[in-house]
């Protein structure tokens, strides 16, 4: 039936021409950040430039990831564009659920997208989502608590300065705590931290025969460092602390040091719900033993899944809210500092340069994020804070939650990690990649 | 006189209510035994084949499985045992006549009809949190330490927040049942000298055997299956602490993406349910045909 | 005398735990009128704002939200009780040998963990062509709640004495008239508590509402997901969204309840 259907639709879409586009409803499926908001916004205009509909559903990361995955895994059918990130992609485009999109034309500009950006969402050579942000991860400090103290920080700090820096600038009598870092458990939550510090203590995932390595020195000392650090000079309740809670902690005042996502600086520069507006310094993400993996690579990209009947329209779509006039339309309609960041080379002009303290810093840590060479040690996969492979998800959960266990005193980090050891390998065992 | 004769013939009455449970218990079912014993990865289509009795065997043999069946357990005897006695304290006390009485019943039952995802992020975001929340605000004003409700006690605040939704439906159904208590009776049994408590326990418990059984039937099966308040508030942590059947089968299911396994784990939550409620029907059955 | 002292003590219990109770919907509201930054701070005094209610509605279309609830929760509460009457009934008036395996049955066909069974369910809505219909989620949500509404309205049927049933009976009325002009008007609180239940289970059920919908059926689950947990500071925008979210059905609760306690008809018994 739905072959029929499409058949004739493209029949009569050949007959008719393109100046006879015919009006389509496209249900758009995204998460409800910032910046998808605007792009919520703004795309009556494209609505009326094209006379097509949008339907939208904006769901929580998490929620919109099952959403979505159920419903392309199953080829349900229900959407016709998806945000998805970087560690879906080039899974399911492999695995053809998705579009290609590689024809959106020349005056799409594919070369002024980041490189990084654009392998990091392509699967053999073709891409199969367009970016909407990128981001990297880098380290906030409040510089007001830093001055009263007298500290300054380097532009690439160890592990080690900052628990130095944070034990100094702690007082928890005062709600003043030295740093903040995801405690909350997920592989998207605190194991994208965790997995950059296991990176610069020298440590991978897998080794190159994909056999886990979490028992592994470099893994016990990165998560020892951490959850002693937390322990001593993070906030409370730390353990249901995720990226949102953190901003909205750092945002009123409360934590001396971050180390969190590049979008984050967009947000905290927005006073009406920032109280440290003009008080934020970056530096790199820490390093310690090495400095490779310090920084993560996320984009968040729209992508067509293959069921869908109606991709010329939501061509379209993702090729305008993607396009270097989207970036100009947003900075003119909320001030060139919202422009989404992280995708384009064009975006990070001389102006948005002065009007975002930020940007500077985030170009660099984009550029530098390579997510094929994710470790110092070879490694069998890509992905700098996770793994891309389709069992990461379950396997970087479990061990989440386990170090927020650890980290909550109910068990030792040693016993975290080798619970988190056994699940890994029972789970890459079903999975076929080791015997 | 034709007291017993069935002049009606139940059959059709009973037929539709049957069909269509018959439908929406048995395709599903069917679905998750058939799935329980494939290799059925909804990420990676490469796995593929027959299973055997694989899954089961991972699960059954695997430590989590079980913690989260006690959890499951502590869990709805916990609410169960909060809502019932609170709900008959309510019920009683509701049935006094007192200033504002009504006013005062809307307020006990409004939770509710709250949905428990926003019942829960308003206990974790305004109340429990250690930093904003009302609670730490009360601490910091008495000097008292404060409590860090998810880290420190997350089953008994998943338990606190679970409990505080279904009071109030305990509530409901024993203050409607009070409402068919006999009164003569109870005038009767005061003349004779029968004091409050002794009137409670032999006259108004007994009249709400039968509610309470229906109450606990009910709240079984949904608290069974929390899974909304804890995917909001604890994640199922820290650790397993509050990982219940429901949120390891959506962990299995929705994070693994392995529904062969989430499909087993389901088959066990359902032979774990049956035993549970073979195990209620013992305890109240007698209640339940009480004419 | 002894009634006022009850009624004292039964006063003081029943005020305490109505706003122990109560405490956290009413911070909600209170929430809900705070700007953001207010919002953080646990604070009893603040100026008010209706900005978070128009940010909120600005994003996502509430009435269409709402509408949908109140259509796929009606809709199948009136099926369940077209169903489930009859069933009933027949329970707990002509019980046999086997009523009391057959409630436990319908009982324990709700307990399977929704979660395990999604896949399927989602491969059989796309093959019906139910996905994102309110259609589909009006059938879903009749199936889950027919158990619960048998069970309840057998409970209250139970309660109903016999003797007016016999009475009627040998007055000759036959089913439709027995249940028209004597069950009904009796068992009206049991059977209208019955719908409120029905009715309330619909409108909180979040899980197949969120994953079998997507822009066409969502409830109003779907939208408050969308504001669980945004980037940045939401705890006024999302008071505000779950205020609106439960308004309708907290609402339409009070005004039942009063029907419901109102006092019976049981004088006509004695």
């Amino acid at each position: 039936m739905g072959i029929l259907k499409t058949c004739v639709l493209s029949f009569g879409a050949m007959v008719l021409g393109s100046q006879f586009a015919h009006a389509e409803t496209l249900t758009i499926a995204t998460v409800n950040n910032d910046d998808m908001i605007v792009m919520q916004k703004l795309s009556t205009e494209w609505e009326k430039s094209t006379g097509n509909k949008l339907n939208w559903v904006v769901l929580e990361e998490n929620v919109l990831r099952q959403r979505v995955t159920t419903d392309i895994a199953t080829k349900g059918g229900q959407f016709d564009i998806v945000t998805i990130g970087a560690l879906e992609t080039p899974i399911w485009g492999k695995q053809g659920w998705l579009n290609t999109l590689d024809d959106l034309g020349d005056d799409y500009d594919y070369a002024d997208l980041f490189p990084s950006v654009k392998n990091g969402l392509s699967a053999d050579g073709k891409m199969y989502a367009v970016p909407f942000y990128a981001e990297s991860s880098f380290t906030m400090y409040n510089t007001e608590i830093f001055e009263k103290a007298g500290l300054k920080m380097p532009e690439q700090p160890t592990w080690t300065q900052i628990a130095e820096f944070a034990d100094k600038l702690t007082d928890k009598s005062k709600e003043q705590y030295g740093i903040c870092l995801r405690g909350k458990p997920g592989w998207g939550e605190n194991m994208a931290l965790i997995t950059l510090m296991a990176n610069v203590w020298g440590g991978t995932w897998f080794d190159k025969d994909w056999q886990p390595q979490l028992t592994s020195e470099p893994w016990k000392k990165a998560v020892n460092f951490y959850v002693d650090l937390m322990k001593k000079d993070g906030p409370p309740g730390a353990t249901a602390n995720g990226f949102n809670e953190n901003q909205a902690l750092f945002a009123a005042g409360h934590c001396a040091m971050w180390v969190d996502a590049t979008s984050a600086a967009g947000r905290l520069y927005n006073k009406d719900t920032s109280k440290v507006v003009d008080k934020v310094g970056y530096a790199k993400g820490p390093g310690e033993v090495t400095n490779v993996g310090n920084g993560w690579f996320w984009a968040w990209a729209l992508a067509i899944p293959s069921t869908s009947t109606k991709a010329d329209a939501a061509k379209s779509f993702v090729k305008w809210a993607t396009s270097k006039d989207y970036v100009k339309l947003v900075a003119k309609e909320g001030g060139v500092v919202t422009s989404p960041p992280g995708t384009r080379k064009s975006t990070y002009t001389a102006e948005y340069k002065k009007a975002a303290p930020f940007a500077e810093m985030t170009e660099k840590a984009i550029e530098t994020a390579d997510p094929s060479k994710p470790t110092r040690d070879p490694v069998p996969y890509t992905g700098i804070s996770f793994v891309i492979i389709p069992e990461y998800q379950g396997i970087g959960t479990t061990t989440g939650q386990n170090i927020a266990g650890a980290l909550a005193g109910q068990t030792s980090v040693d016993d975290a990690l080798q619970q988190s050891q056994d699940n890994a390998v029972e789970a890459m065992t079903q999975a076929g990649y080791i015997k | 006189m034709a007291a017993r004769s069935r002049e009606l013939k139940t059959g059709p009455l009973l037929a539709p209510a049957v069909g269509v449970l018959l439908f929406w218990m048995i395709v599903p079912l069917a679905f998750t035994l058939w799935f329980s014993f494939q290799r059925y990865n909804l990420q990676n289509p490469m796995i593929t084949g027959f299973a055997g009795i694989t899954n089961y065997k991972i699960l059954l043999m695997s430590s989590r499985l079980w913690v989260s069946i006690l959890n499951t357990l502590v869990l709805v005897g916990s609410v169960l045992s909060l809502t019932v006695i609170f709900g008959i304290i309510f019920a009683v006390v509701f049935d006094q006549d007192f200033p504002g009485r009504n006013i005062a019943r809307l307020l006990v039952t409004a939770p509710f009809f709250i949905m428990p995802t926003v019942s829960a992020l308003i206990w974790k975001n305004l109340l429990m949190h250690p930093v904003n929340g009302f609670f730490s605000y009360v601490s910091r004003w008495l000097g008292l330490p404060v409590i860090d409700w998810f880290v420190q006690w997350p089953m008994f605040s998943v338990i606190m927040i679970v409990a505080w939704q279904w009071i109030p439906f305990a509530t409901l159904i024993l203050v409607t049942a009070m409402q068919s208590l006999d009164r003569e009776q109870m005038e009767a049994a005061r003349m004779d000298g029968a004091k409050g408590f002794a009137l409670f326990w032999n006259i108004t418990l007994p009249h709400l055997a039968r509610p309470i059984s229906v109450v606990v039937m009910i709240e079984c099966i949904f608290l069974l299956s929390v899974f909304a308040e804890i995917l909001v508030t604890t994640s199922g942590g820290p650790g397993m602490a509050t990982t219940n059947l429901s949120y390891f089968i959506y962990m299995r299911a929705l994070l693994q993406w392995d529904v062969g396994g989430a499909s087993a784990a389901g088959v066990i939550a359902i032979v774990l349910a049956n035993i549970v409620a073979a195990f209620l029907i013992r305890t109240f059955a007698k209640n339940l045909e009480r004419d | 005398m002894n009634n006022s002292r009850n009624s004292l003590i039964a006063g003081i219990i029943g005020w305490t735990s109505a706003i122990v109770m109560f405490f956290p919907i009413f911070w909600m509201l209170v929430t809900s009128f705070k700007s953001e930054i207010d919002a953080v701070v646990p604070s009893i005094f603040f100026k008010p704002t209706l900005q978070s209610y128009f940010d909120v509605n600005s994003r996502a279309d509430y009435l269409h939200y709402a509408w949908n609830s109140v259509v796929e929760s009606i809709g199948s509460t009136i099926l369940a009780l077209m169903i489930g009457l009859p069933a009933a009934y027949a329970c707990a008036f002509y019980p046999g040998r086997k009523t009391k395996d057959l409630l436990l049955w319908m009982l324990s066909t709700k307990m399977m963990p929704a979660v395990g069974v999604l896949v399927p369910m989602y491969l059989m809505f796309r093959d019906a062509g139910l996905l994102d219909t309110r259609l589909g989620l009006v059938l879903l949500f009749t199936g889950g709640n027919l158990p619960i509404v048998i069970w309840m309205l057998y409970s209250f049927f139970k309660d109903v004495p016999t003797p007016i049933l016999e009475a009627g009976r040998m007055d000759g009325a036959r089913f439709w008239t027995q249940m028209r002009y004597i069950l009904i008007p009796i068992s009206l609180p049991g059977i209208a508590s019955t719908a409120l239940l029905s009715i309330i289970l619909c409108w909180n059920e979040a899980f197949w509402s969120l994953n079998l919908s997507a822009s066409q059926a969502g409830p109003l689950t779907a939208f408050i997901a969308s504001f669980s947990s945004p980037e940045g500071l939401f705890w006024a925008k999302l008071s505000a969204a779950s205020t609106l979210a439960v308004a309708p059905i907290l609402i339409m609760g009070w005004i039942t309840q009063r029907q419901l306690v109102r006092g019976l008809t049981f004088g006509a018994v004695k």
